[in-house]
């Protein structure tokens, strides 16, 4: 008994030891944005801000200087805003309709084209950015939010016909066929029984687009003119921009500002996220 | 016979995705190899055939080599740390503890943010004035000193940290599912033939696991090729460029140095990797599961 007893306490004190270094981080950031220089210079990392200064956050969102732009984060978080929305809402319905047809219309070399469109999630998109910047300048929306809507779109593609393919794998064929005997068509199938059905895995996609496309950072600087940076390019600027002081309360309250839209998003619908992560991670 | 309107309508309308998918995915791929075979410096040109000497200019610089380096053991560490940490919460977490859940979430949670906020985070934690070193001052340890940042020979280990601390949650979340997913009667029967847990664990559990251990490994290993984000973000590939890695020599060749040519010579080489590592497993598990599900 007195075994068993010990080992339980080993193990709560073995996950809180792991919880209190995931969230040490986060305190960090949290505690060193609600100080000022001076408590920054005399306390450490640990020590509790005096109270709640904002003034950092005011400085970070609307007047900290990347070089002699000095507009904060502002004008870079409603850029990732303009972006996200529509390249998250386009790659899910597209993924969608690609992963009802391969699931529920299969059709000779329809599994080939699917194994093909896989490595897509996997590539290192090193190897589209030299091309792309160049495709941009012909089509005409290099350097602008559209460009990188229509890179985003394009890249998460792959990853969404994933997500809905193999969700729709598990829709009994016996559903379509019954609603075809009854007359019902390609399209009146999909918006009436397989889009009813779709709530979880478009939750999943839909959290899985935001957080990656949110987070990009590679084809944010890749494509990006001085008015389209996303957040990711702009925080990171800002805070590796060369300026003789370094405002570390400001950095930190420009990155909890930056994590904030995908950190809400975690919290409020943690499981649909865990979800993504793992269907990412198993193929089928 | 003819085929039906209802035939082809699926495929017509998978068309334009698959298209431009593929466009995106193998057209641009063989864009960049030809590129590579070029003598592009600050733009594109495709007058100039330069064979294969971009990569005979690639495999003599030090700084790719160093880049390589670097990855080799960022990938090491970052891959072994991330998924013994991740094994060990995991088979902690799955002894039917309270909060379970929460613990979870928490352990979780850096997944979701950009490496660019966690690798600003930890640039202020590890920088060796204010950070950890005056920390530790502060409680008593005064000798201790902590420069890795801004060393050039440790400042790897640094992207290794925050990498890991990044990633341990994931690779969790991957064994806890596979854990999940073992018959409870299996361990219960080797505990009344005596067995010891640690040894059920090493034993039983392990090689039943072995497939998620397998993907786990795949996608971490992937994704340490691919990091980019986070090593822009600690360290900026310095100090000099110490912390390179080829995704961010790639970056540097390609829209900084004005060495086209170089940076797509160095994209194809991490598509090569990925590929090896990605193709068959992809192929894999494509074969062993087939189409019913």
């Amino acid at each position: 008994m007195i075994a068993k007893n010990f080992s339980r306490v080993l193990i709560y004190g073995v996950l809180l030891l792991a919880a209190v270094l995931f969230l040490a981080p986060m305190y960090v950031m949290l505690a060193t944005s609600f100080k000022d220089a001076e408590e920054i210079r005399s306390g450490n990392l640990l020590s509790l801000p005096n109270g709640l200064n904002f003034e950092a956050w005011t400085l970070a969102w609307s007047s900290a200087c990347t070089g002699t732009d000095c507009r904060g984060l502002q004008p870079f978080f409603w850029n990732s805003v303009l972006i996200v929305f529509p390249a998250v809402l386009i790659s899910t319905l597209w993924g969608a309709v690609n992963g009802y047809v391969l699931s529920l219309w299969k059709f000779r070399g329809s599994d080939l084209l699917f194994g093909f469109m896989l490595f897509g999630v996997f590539m290192p998109f090193q190897v589209v950015l030299l091309p792309m910047s160049q495709v941009l300048g012909w089509l005409g929306i290099s350097s602008s939010v559209g460009g990188l809507i229509f890179v985003h779109c394009l890249a998460g593609l792959a990853g969404t016909t994933l997500f809905f393919r193999n969700y729709y794998a598990a829709v009994p064929k016996e559903l379509v066929n019954a609603a075809r005997i009854d007359g019902a068509g390609f399209w009146r199938i999909f918006v009436r029984i397989i889009v009813p059905l779709s709530t979880p895995i478009v939750m999943v996609t839909l959290i899985w687009q935001f957080t990656n496309i949110w987070n990009d950072f590679l084809f944010g600087v890749a494509f990006s003119g001085a008015d389209s940076k996303p957040i990711t390019v702009g925080l990171n600027n800002m805070v590796n921009t060369s300026s003789s002081v370094k405002n570390y309360n400001v950095d930190m309250a420009a990155a909890v500002i930056a994590g904030l839209p995908t950190m809400l998003i975690y919290v409020l619908a943690g499981q649909y996220f865990v979800k993504g992560l793992t269907a990412g991670a198993v193929k089928g | 016979m003819k085929p039906t309107f209802e035939q082809t309508l699926p495929k017509l309308v998978i068309a334009p995705g698959f298209v431009l998918g593929f466009a995106f995915i193998y057209g641009l791929m063989i864009w960049n190899g030809v590129l590579s075979l070029t003598a592009s410096r600050m733009l594109p040109n495709y007058d100039e055939f330069a064979g294969l000497a971009q990569y005979a200019k690639l495999w003599e610089m030090d700084r790719w080599w160093l880049a390589l380096k670097n990855l080799g053991i960022f990938s090491v560490l970052y891959v072994g740390g991330a998924m013994l940490i991740g094994m060990a919460l995991a088979i902690v977490l799955d002894q039917k503890v309270r909060a379970e859940g929460w613990l979870r979430t928490l352990y979780l949670y850096p997944m979701a943010l950009s490496f660019i906020v966690t690798g600003t985070a930890w640039k202020w934690i590890l920088n060796p004035s204010l950070g950890l070193e005056k920390l530790m001052h502060d409680i008593g340890w005064s000798s201790f000193s902590f420069d890795w940042l801004v060393q050039s020979d440790t400042a790897i280990y640094c992207v290794v940290i925050a990498g890991i601390w990044q990633s341990a949650g994931f690779a969790m979340a991957l064994f806890l599912a596979g854990l999940r997913g073992i018959d409870d009667s299996i361990i219960k029967a080797a505990q009344i033939d005596g067995a010891s847990l640690p040894r059920i664990y090493w034993r039983i559990i392990l090689p039943i696991l072995r497939p998620v251990v397998f993907s786990t490994v795949m996608v971490l290993s992937h994704l340490s090729i691919k990091s980019f984000d986070l090593v822009m973000a600690l360290t900026g590939g310095g100090p000099g460029y110490a912390t390179d890695v080829p995704a961010t020599f790639m970056y540097v060749m390609s829209f900084t140095r004005g060495q086209i040519g170089l940076g797509a010579a160095s994209a194809t080489m991490m598509l090569a990797t990925v590929a090896a590592i990605v193709v068959p497993y992809l192929y894999s598990e494509l074969r062993s599961k087939p189409h019913d599900r």
